[in-house]
């Protein structure tokens, strides 16, 4: 048994630090409640780089329950770097609305802490231990803010949804030890199982793993908590949700369904097809009706999320992980911007409260401009680009006509994302308001804007990253 | 050295048009033209530094890909770059000839309100037309191709509250979209062949394209070769303004005259002759081909000279003159005389910038009236624009020793000797040609230096030369227009290595620049064999000609035009090709357009599709917000019906 800590030194820096800072912050006066956020920061910096140490080599510890290798740092990286940017954005609207900053923060650590066990989960347990440790924060992130009914009826919602799905993913996991005796995430036991005949009890134990994952995911028909959790809960608090825990959760897919059943694809390929085109379908034309564009953002998740499970359908897991990762990288900064909107008592919540932005604030409407045509797909943004990647998979595994469906529906989606251009840009102002941002927050906004297009134009060196992680 | 040096000149102007084109505004208007005008002289510099290393040590190519952008089906998109001769002198032409138009501009445009946008659209033609000439595939030639497309029309529309201007940049951009769908499935059946879109691999293997075949509809069948050739010419022809996609650019005249220098006459409208000088080794393969560029080089060169000659205003006698010395090049490389073609190009691009921007500085001079028959006596005012305009004039002539003579005497010489089919035609259009070339050339310096002034009295009190922004680049302009020929021709055409001949791919038996060179004894014997023949007598004869009709006894020209008014007639309008074009394809497209828009879009796409689309998004969206009632049993009834789907998929696929 290899007991060489280093492999898990983000985790045991990442839990150590926020225990420190739950401690700290109770003697810290009001005053001094910087010190909380900048303990944070740096925080999650050094767990970054720490992770990004680890690169080179693969490790194995905690007899096998736990693993690093490039995949783990890799999602590891984008979620602490994610979640600095989220921290960043979020400062100034917590501080000017009098929210517990700390609260936030520490959560937020916690449900990082989470991630990064189930990104590095060598085992069923792990996975579920990692999963629980994201999710229970989060559930009290969206309940946290007791202004609002909405906000207690969101969190209730999805923690009922949420304690469900687990539910599910644990019979599923039980299922699977029942028939292979087996609770590392190792493919040859599946494949054993697989060699002689189907087995009932395994592929059952499938179908409710792949439920989970669905779930964290938001895939339908799995979804319905997305579009009131987004919609009930503040900004801050959906610009977490959104972005890390999507990286995290591919992290889980990936570890089951290419770790574990890489070798037996056609166990769960049906399923996860049914759920894309069902979350294509569904997402692209449901946000079409939407006024709230919060929610309209929610469901665009949910069409992304399709486009990441046909190139998981496909096969092609390198496409799913750049998929992913520029879908957290677009997301942050939509609700980046929607977050650093809300000032001055004003919630932005309705798409008609971006009218105008363009006059309000000019820069800040060309910055919601470049991510908008980057959700919608634009070329050359790395959201064409992902899409691209997504598409010629499906071409070269022999299913044009899943192309073709994508294809028509990110059409669709063009639509409600040119809504909002249309709104920010032709639309005259509800009101008159100054808009200031500081000055930070609008460097990194806007170098987070700048890279969904800069990424677009030379995707080359983090395609390369994602093709060396299959 | 090569790849950093090459990243730079691509890179350069694209940074500069970037900041300028984001912060212009910001910026205000003296950094806007310092940025863009260091940024086209790092790329001037680094590319006449190539050169240099080309010069000491000449190399056969230097290839790089350096950047894979993606891969679809197989082909890499990729931005490369493909440097030998041709690619070096393309690079010097454009970066200076770019460098002299930024220059000009701060005079130019000194007082339009679009002035920093003004810089960022030419930084970025620069850059757009570089990444044309020095790509290594066909992927990117196109991106390139397509670029300088979009500059171009930005470009001519630049005053976008003239309704002409909008009308000539929207017919430019239609026309070159008949002209890019040839290109397009030109490139299409270069693949198909090839398997491959790297030039390399293509030239490689450029042979391939004779033996295949291609089936029209059956039993009528067309070498690959002839097809691949002909559509890829089809997009030259859109590019490079040849009959009967010619008809934009004399409108594209509406564009600003520092636009007008550069785009539609040194170096996009060239883009179609480099093309087909670049793909050398894929014409040589189809002599029906180069049949087709012969009969529209000379169709182009000849008839668009003659109607040059009945404008008035200075701009368009200078566009239908270029329109006629594209003919001259395509001729040229019809004739396979590719060296000959580009040569011409080179000091076309010289020469006619220059008469360009000397036509700028006398519209400056005159408060932007162009019309000829308000001007006269210029000469007197502006001595500057009058000497190097006079250098231009001679130059465009073709009368020894200017630049334009050696180019345009070669390309003569070399289709007398072509033996391929239309060579005839195009010999006689070419020598028809020089005459009007002369007429048209003399007609405009004339009217507009000598003779009596005819402009009113205040426009005539303000005459004055214009500012040194202005006349500096004529001066450097005027310079290579004078020598560059005589320096030359030597090393680009006749030399035992001459300059271009590792570029350019001639089956022995088409070398007709070869048969030449026997007879070549120096620049010197070539200039003084001049006057034996017959061209030059025609050119002098033209100058003559306007020197009587136009100072001696300027009474006579109005006498022809009422003598043949039918003649005259139909050079006014052309020949009837936008008459032509108005009535067919645009009735005609609107016509179909009525129908389709009644019939098809009224009744079947709003009818049925958009407004059957609507109701049924409304009706999902409807259902969805049924489902979506915010009750939590019923979302996790959903939950289970998705449990009991996916089980019963389970069942259906691997029990039942």
């Amino acid at each position: 048994m290899d007991f060489s800590l280093k492999a898990m030194l983000p985790e045991i820096f990442l839990a150590t630090m926020t225990c420190v800072i739950l401690v700290l912050d109770l003697y810290l006066s009001d005053r001094f409640r910087r010190v909380t956020y900048l303990l944070s920061q740096v925080t999650l910096v050094f767990a970054a780089v720490f992770a990004i140490a680890l690169w080179d080599n693969h490790f194995v510890l905690m007899g096998g329950h736990f693993v690093s290798d490039k995949l783990a740092v890799v999602l590891k990286t984008s979620v602490f770097i994610v979640g600095f940017c989220i921290f960043t954005y979020v400062y100034d609207y917590l501080r000017e609305r009098d929210i517990r900053i700390s609260e936030y923060y520490i959560l937020a650590l916690f449900s990082m802490l989470g991630m990064s066990i189930l990104i590095s989960a060598g085992s069923l347990l792990t996975l579920y231990l990692g999963l629980e440790l994201l999710s229970l924060p989060l559930y009290a992130m969206v309940a946290m803010i007791q202004r609002q009914n909405t906000a207690s009826e969101a969190a209730m919602k999805y923690f009922v949804m949420g304690a469900l799905a687990s539910g599910m993913l644990l019979f599923g996991i039980s299922l699977i030890y029942g028939s292979t005796g087996q609770i590392h995430l190792d493919a040859l036991p599946v494949a054993i199982n697989m060699a002689e005949q189907p087995d009932m009890l395994l592929l059952l134990g499938v179908v409710f793993v792949v439920i989970g994952i669905g779930f964290k995911f938001g895939a339908v028909p799995f979804h319905m908590w997305i579009p009131d959790v987004y919609q009930g809960s503040l900004s801050p608090i959906v610009l977490f949700v959104a972005t890390a825990p999507k990286i995290a959760a591919f992290g889980m897919l990936s570890r089951f369904l290419w770790d574990m059943f890489g070798a037996a694809p056609e166990t769960w390929q049906s399923f996860i097809l049914i759920m894309a085109v069902l979350s294509l379908l569904l997402g692209n034309i449901a946000a079409i009706a939407q006024t709230n564009i919060k929610r309209l953002l929610g469901y665009s998740t949910i069409g992304h999320v399709g486009f990441i499970f046909l190139a998981i359908y496909a096969g092609n897991f390198a496409a799913g992980a750049f998929y992913v990762l520029a879908y957290a990288l677009m997301t942050l900064a939509a609700f980046g911007i929607l977050v650093v909107l809300s000032q001055r008592g004003i919630e932005i919540e309705d798409i008609t409260d971006l009218a105008g932005l363009d006059k309000q604030h000019r820069w800040l409407a060309v910055m919601m401009l470049l991510v908008i045509f980057s959700l919608a797909g634009v070329p050359p943004s790395i959201g064409f680009y992902a899409k691209f990647v997504v598409l010629s998979a499906l071409v070269d595994a022999h299913v044009a006509y899943l192309a073709v469906f994508g294809l028509v529906m990110s059409a669709i989606a063009a639509f409600y994302y040119l809504r909002v251009v249309k709104v920010m840009y032709f639309d005259e102002p509800t009101q008159t308001r100054e808009i200031t941002i500081p000055h930070g927050t609008n460097v990194l906004l806007s170098i987070n804007t700048l890279a969904t297009w800069v990424l677009g134009i030379l995707p080359g060196g983090l395609m390369a990253i994602c093709l060396l992680l299959y | 050295m090569l790849t950093w040096l090459s990243i730079i000149i691509i890179l350069a102007p694209l940074a500069g048009a970037i900041s300028v084109g984001l912060l212009g505004r910001v910026m205000g208007r003296p950094p806007a033209h310092w940025i863009t005008i260091t940024s086209v002289a790092i790329s001037f510099a680094a590319s006449v530094w190539i050169l240099g290393i080309y010069i000491a040590q000449p190399f056969e190519v230097f290839e790089k890909t350096l950047y894979i952008w993606g891969q679809s089906a197989g082909i890499p998109i990729e931005v490369g770059v493909y440097i030998d001769s041709l690619t070096i002198a393309m690079m010097c032409v454009v970066t200076f000839v770019s460098l002299m138009v930024h220059i000009y501009t701060i005079g130019y445009m000194c007082d339009d309100p679009g002035y920093q946008r003004f810089f960022a659209y030419i930084a970025f033609f620069t850059f757009s037309m570089l990444m044309l000439v020095m790509s290594n595939n066909f992927m990117q030639l196109f991106f390139g191709w397509e670029a300088v497309g979009v500059t171009s029309y930005l470009l001519i529309g630049f005053w976008f509250k003239r309704p002409t201007a909008i009308y000539a940049n929207l017919k430019a951009f239609i026309v070159n979209r008949v002209g890019d769908f040839g290109f397009l499935l030109g490139i299409a059946a270069v693949f198909l062949v090839f398997g491959s879109l790297n030039y390399g691999e293509v030239f490689g293997h450029a042979e391939l394209l004779s033996n295949e075949t291609l089936t029209l509809w059956s039993g009528t069948t067309v070498s690959m070769a002839t097809a691949a050739c002909i559509l890829l010419f089809i997009g030259a022809m859109g590019k490079s303004a040849q009959v009967p996609l010619h008809v934009w650019l004399p409108d594209s005249m509406e564009g600003p005259t520092p636009i007008s220098a550069l785009i539609h006459a040194a170096t996009m409208v060239t883009a179609g002759v480099f093309m087909v000088a670049r793909m050398s080794p894929l014409f040589e393969q189809s002599t029906a081909a180069l049949t087709f560029i012969l009969v529209i080089g000379g169709t182009t060169a000849l008839f668009m000279g003659l109607v040059g000659i009945v404008q008035n205003d200075i701009k368009r006698v200078i566009a239908y003159s270029t329109l006629s010395q594209l003919g001259y090049m395509m001729i040229a490389v019809g004739a396979s005389a590719y060296a000959a073609g580009v040569f011409h190009l080179m000091t076309h691009a010289f020469f006619k910038a220059l008469l360009f921007l000397g036509a700028g500085s006398v519209i400056i001079a005159m408060h932007h009236e162009q019309d000829m028959r308000k001007m006269g006596g210029l000469w007197r005012y502006m001595p500057i624009t009058y000497i190097t305009m006079l250098i231009g004039s001679l130059a465009l002539s073709g009368i020894p020793p200017f630049a334009g003579f050696y180019s345009k005497d070669s390309i003569i010489e070399a289709v007398k000797l072509s033996t391929i089919p239309g060579a005839g035609y195009a010999y006689f259009a070419a020598v028809a040609g020089v005459l009007v070339t002369a007429i048209y050339t003399f007609r405009l310096f004339f009217m507009v230096f000598h003779t009596k002034p005819r402009m009113d009295d205040k426009t005539k009190s303000h005459l004055k030369e214009s500012p040194w922004v202005v006349t500096v680049p004529l001066i450097l302009l005027a310079i290579p227009s004078l020598v560059i020929g005589y320096i030359l021709i030597g090393p680009m055409l006749f030399a035992e290595h001459a300059f271009l001949n590792p570029s350019l791919y001639v089956l022995p038996q088409n070398d007709v620049l070869a048969k030449l060179g026997e007879h070549f004894h120096g620049a010197l014997a070539f200039t003084l064999h001049a006057p034996m023949t017959l061209v030059f007598w025609l050119a002098v004869g033209g100058i003559a000609l306007m020197w009587a009709l136009y100072i001696k006894w300027p009474g006579i020209p109005e006498k022809i035009k009422n003598h043949f008014s039918i003649i005259y007639k139909i050079l006014v309008e052309k020949y009837g090709f936008d008459i032509f074009n108005d009535w067919f394809f645009g009735k005609g497209t609107r016509g179909v357009g009525n129908v389709a828009w009644k019939v098809g879009d009224i009744k079947i796409i709003d009818g049925a599709m958009v407004n059957g689309s609507a109701h049924l998004v409304g009706r999902i969206a409807k259902l969805s917000r049924y489902v979506q009632s915010g009750f939590l049993n019923q979302y996790v009834q959903i939950m289970i019906i998705g449990l009991l789907g996916l089980m019963s998929w389970w069942l259906y696929a691997w029990v039942g």
